[in-house]
């Protein structure tokens, strides 16, 4: 019973994007720059956006987190590289709203490419803000002071 | 022995259940304990038969509640030997208790230049109450450093308490390390140089048999719900000479002796640091949380703990690419045991524990300077109590063994 409980999170590309992040490391010309934590837990990261005319041209991040605040951040990170700001923000809500188990149509999670697959967390309740630190990251850099 | 703490779980319902189809492990004992049904009752009873406010009522109801009441303190005060019940003040918990010491005896007695000592292992809430202290009054902080084995370094204590130390505080057991302090050489060293000793005594009035005049301590913090009482209850213990110097901590109902409209006198110890409607219900359920230890035996608690720790601390350090934190010899360890794997998060350890039924912490343990000092983000954290057993012990360890093959570690 356990390991296919465990399956139902810890996919096979969720472990993926865990061991080999994408986009983890430092930008040269950020224009801006963020760390948040988890403070139930510890967890850091630091986002760093290099914006171009509103549009991401550059995206990477670094800190320390599980399995699933690293793979979130990966798959974000590819999600939302070279996407305006009005859509990556746009992005952030429906994956808020996934995670959060509110429906959404199948073209609004396909947006989100790999990260769509993170609407498992939902079953985890404890493990919700692992998925959501980054994005809430993401939202803030941006400029969406109302999060 | 065994066969006596077997008929124990069956006192405590919350524990036969399932939890993800598996049988639930309950091993977060040093976050919160789970309650028998003795307390759980005692708490309808109250509700039911007596609920009514305390000492400002003249009614039966009235007199029955204030009785029950004041007869939970005299049950602690015997429960921690303390001299007298009025040196027995009901707070909402640990932190409460801390809080209350550093606001109102700290706020009159550190001055600029004071010291104020505690130790790296402190638990955030005996660290933030003194360090904002030491702020506000330009005091300095001192920590005791801790040993390579995650022991207090008793050098180190006699390096920093000195004679411009106010306050010592430190915590009797560490909810991380798992080590017993030696308060009672600690207090003494505090003594030596005018100090008084504190202490944070929430992982440790639960596991084992305290004695606060034995300790010489001057205060003692522990809360009732990690000694199977009710949540947002706990005790300040202090001796007499001492609260009856300190100002009140709040201000307002039964604490009060006269009111007029521009100054007021204080009633006396323990009440002047009761302000407003007490947890009655709380109280009394700690109360029979008390009678109900008692009835076991805080000796016997510790010593089948023991047990429990030397049964399950060697099987864990046999674990391939695993870390326990504080000494690894059981003799020094009790039932709180803290550790990481190699290669995996904690938070996802503790996520696989969880789907085997184990209920573990995963975190910074509110010990954020402790885990710097340990140079981890956060740990997972297996906390024992005399209602656990063996069984616990080995879901624990195949639970781990379940976690390392599913994320091939």
């Amino acid at each position: 019973m356990s390991l296919m409980g465990l399956n139902n999170l810890y996919r096979e590309v969720i472990l993926d994007h865990s061991e080999h992040p994408h986009h983890k490391r430092r930008l040269a010309n950020a224009t801006q720059t963020i760390t948040l934590k988890n403070p139930t837990c510890g967890d850091v990261i630091n986002l760093e956006i290099e914006l171009d005319n509103n549009r991401i041209k550059d995206i990477g991040f670094t800190g320390e987190g599980c399995t699933i605040s690293q793979s979130s951040s990966s798959m974000m990170t590819d999600a939302v590289l070279g996407k305006s700001v009005v859509e990556s923000l746009e992005m952030a809500q429906i994956f808020s709203d996934m995670v959060m188990g509110q429906k959404h149509p199948q073209a609004d999670l396909d947006k989100l490419g790999d990260a769509a697959i993170l609407s498992s967390v939902m079953k985890f309740p404890a493990r919700i803000k692992c998925a959501t630190l980054c994005w809430w990251a993401l939202r803030k850099s941006l400029g969406d002071e109302e999060r | 022995m065994d066969s006596k703490f077997q008929k124990i779980r069956n006192d405590f319902p919350i524990l036969n259940q399932k939890v993800n189809d598996e049988s639930l492990v309950y091993l977060d004992n040093a976050a919160t304990s789970q309650k028998p049904q003795q307390v759980i009752d005692a708490l309808i009873n109250y509700y039911q038969n007596d609920n009514a406010n305390t000492r400002r009522s003249v009614h039966t109801l009235g007199e029955r509640a204030t009785e029950e009441f004041e007869a939970a303190r005299e049950k602690v005060q015997k429960f921690i030997n303390a001299e007298q019940s009025r040196e027995i003040v009901f707070t909402k918990g640990t932190t409460d208790s801390l809080n209350l010491i550093a606001s109102t005896y700290g706020e009159v007695n550190i001055q600029a230049g004071d010291e104020i000592v505690i130790s790296i292992m402190e638990h955030h809430s005996n660290l933030i109450p003194w360090q904002q202290l030491a702020l506000r009054k330009k005091a300095t902080l001192k920590y005791i450093d801790i040993t390579s084995d995650g022991q207090l370094d008793m050098q180190d204590a006699r390096k920093k308490i000195t004679d411009k130390t106010k306050v010592v505080s430190i915590a009797h057991v560490s909810n991380v390390l798992g080590v017993t302090n030696d308060l009672k050489e600690i207090a003494k060293l505090a003594h030596t140089h005018n100090a008084i000793m504190v202490a944070d005594g929430a992982q440790a009035v639960p596991h084992m048999s305290v004695d606060v005049q034995d300790l010489d301590v001057d205060f003692y913090a522990f809360s009732s719900h990690k000694m199977i009482g009710p949540m947002g209850v706990g005790v300040l213990y202090g001796k007499a000479n001492l609260l009856k110097q300190m100002p009140p901590y709040q201000f307002g109902g039964e604490m009060i002796d006269f009111v007029n409209q521009y100054d007021s006198t204080w009633t006396e110890i323990p009440w002047k640091f009761e302000a407003g409607t007490q947890n009655v219900a709380g109280a009394i359920g700690l109360g029979k949380a008390v009678d109900y230890l008692n009835k076991i035996g805080m000796q016997n608690i510790a010593n089948y703990e023991h047990n429990l720790v030397s049964y399950v601390l060697p099987k864990l350090l046999e674990i391939e690419g695993i870390t326990v934190y504080g000494p690894h010899d059981s003799n020094y360890h009790n039932g709180v045991i803290s550790f990481n794997l190699r290669g995996l998060h904690p938070h996802d350890l503790a996520t696989a524990l969880d789907m085997d039924g184990v209920a573990v912490r995963a975190g910074h343990h509110c010990a954020q300077p402790l885990m710097k000092k340990l140079g981890v983000v956060a740990t997972a954290r297996a906390s024992f109590y005399f209602y656990n057993d063996k069984k616990d012990a080995y879901m624990l360890v195949k639970a781990i063994y379940d976690a390392k093959e599913f994320f091939k570690i």
